[in-house]
């Protein structure tokens, strides 16, 4: 599928906004839905793995150790579900 | 050979379907189109089609199962009248903006309220806007043959638009008249088998239908529509040019009848249209130069022809089988002297509403017209462009 963005004519758009391909949701950035935003203070966290579970879209990246690294503030719509499960005040919303 | 029938409006649309073999029917009953989904049903319980019934809940999710079925590939088709559309008129939108070819057999009765289950054709002026085509039907045979046209026309790769068939409530639908069906093997040809370019079984292609379309995106998808409305003027003449040569019957925009050497005419929708042609032919042996104008295709409504056919009157009525509640006129009125004006045609007009809840509209009702069309020309005075036909004052 070519690509498609918000200066592509009508003429080229697929009808009724069909998309022909699958996996594509990483490319929705609703990252600007946020209105208060988490801060990631790694030197109080211990990678103790439970705030990635909880988070409702994919703003946590997890590497290959295991560990978590800082948001992704593209994905992250600042619900805020990460801070409150972190038993070491790790994460703030600011 | 063709086949010489006599069928009530219902049946001959359910004939249709039969013949047309969709994939899936999916239907809640309301009268006066009740009979319709009921004969389709003993077509599948006898075997005579193939087609998935799908006996749901309420006409919301008749047409929601029509939308899922289309989107996944297959021919879907349904039945409503009246208060049944007005409850599929969210999904009635999201049918056309999918782009979705659903065929729809519409028995025109009046919206409530007050409750009334007869014809006018406030219904399918309800879902004007709505982006589907809408094909209207003086008789048995017209509803019929419209049928048998339809998925051609909406399936074609330049519209893609969904199709409703539109017939008046008891007045055609429950009356019996003569009818010449077309062969079993001659109607499967005609539709052809549909093959959708994009379709959600298609496992080759994973896809996804009716995404979140923000500011960015949904004026061009609702520019593409309007352009697919304007290619359908082009389908819907080629669809049925072919449909003549099958049966020697022919359609294109609208029946022109004793027009072109007319003087007054009437522009009018459905059985209406045969009321006129009897009264034309009365007040042409009294040397009057009486015509009709008949659309068949109300959407994409046909204004420069509409214009250009109207031209040469010295007087017009446009009869309205629904009012608009405007302050204004009826839709087809507002439609015809819209096209008239663009097209910088001048043709003294006038808009009759009539007919509303099944008000008997006679011979009698339709020479008034015309006599006050000559009065029209007579004198040069429209007085009052927003008349009423048949009601009581």
């Amino acid at each position: 599928m070519s690509e498609i963005n918000s200066t592509t004519p009508w003429q080229d758009l697929t009808i009724g906004g069909n998309i022909y391909e699958a996996g594509n949701a990483k490319n929705f950035k609703t990252g600007d839905w946020r209105s208060v935003k988490p801060i990631y203070l790694s030197e109080k966290c211990k990678q103790c793995g439970l705030c990635f579970p909880v988070c409702p879209d994919d703003a946590i990246p997890v590497n290959k150790e295991q560990k978590r690294e800082d948001f992704n503030y593209d994905m992250c719509k600042g619900c805020g579900v990460c801070a409150k499960v972190c038993p070491f005040g790790a994460i703030e919303m600011q | 050979m063709s086949i010489r029938e006599r069928l009530s409006g219902n049946e001959a649309a359910a004939i249709a379907m039969k013949q047309i073999n969709p994939d899936v029917v999916a239907a809640f009953p309301i009268t006066p189109s009740t009979e319709i989904p009921q004969y389709f049903s003993s077509f599948v319980s006898n075997g005579a089609v193939d087609t998935e019934f799908v006996a749901v809940e309420s006409e919301h999710s008749a047409m929601s199962a029509c939308i899922g079925a289309e989107a996944a590939g297959a021919r879907a088709m349904t039945a409503t009248s009246s208060n049944g559309l007005s409850l599929m008129w969210e999904m009635i939108y999201i049918a056309s903006s999918l782009r979705l070819p659903i065929v729809m057999s519409l028995v025109n009765r009046a919206v409530s309220g007050p409750l009334n289950i007869h014809n006018d054709h406030s219904d399918a002026m309800g879902v004007r806007d709505s982006g589907w085509i809408q094909l209207f039907s003086e008789n048995n045979q017209e509803a019929y043959d419209n049928l048998v046209m339809a998925h051609r026309i909406a399936e074609h790769k330049d519209v893609l638009l969904p199709l409703m068939v539109c017939q008046d409530g008891f007045i055609t639908s429950h009356s019996i008249e003569n009818i010449e069906l077309i062969e079993d093997d001659l109607v499967k040809k005609f539709v052809g088998t549909y093959k959708p370019e994009h379709y959600l079984l298609n496992d080759k292609e994973p896809m996804a239908v009716g995404p979140l379309d923000l500011q960015a995106y949904l004026f061009e998808h609702k520019r593409q529509q309007a352009e697919a409305m304007r290619n359908a003027k082009k389908v819907v003449l080629e669809v049925s040019k072919e449909f003549e040569k099958m049966t020697g019957r022919k359609y294109g925009f609208f029946e022109e009848y004793k027009l072109e050497d007319a003087e007054i005419a009437i522009v009018c929708m459905n059985s209406t249209a045969g009321t006129t042609k009897y009264t034309v032919d009365k007040l042409r042996e009294k040397g009057i130069k009486a015509g009709l104008l008949k659309i068949r295709m109300f959407r994409p409504f046909p204004t420069e022809e509409v214009a250009k056919a109207l031209s040469h009157l010295k007087a017009v009525a446009v009869l309205d089988k629904a009012d608009s509640l405007n302050g204004a006129g009826g839709a087809l009125f507002e439609d015809v002297i819209s096209s008239m004006y663009v097209s910088n045609i001048h043709v003294p007009t006038v808009n009759y509403v009539y007919g509303i809840g099944g008000r008997d509209t006679k011979a009698d009702d339709i020479e008034k017209v015309y006599n006050d069309l000559s009065e029209i020309v007579k004198t040069g005075n429209i007085n009052n462009p927003y008349r009423y036909l048949g009601v009581r004052e």
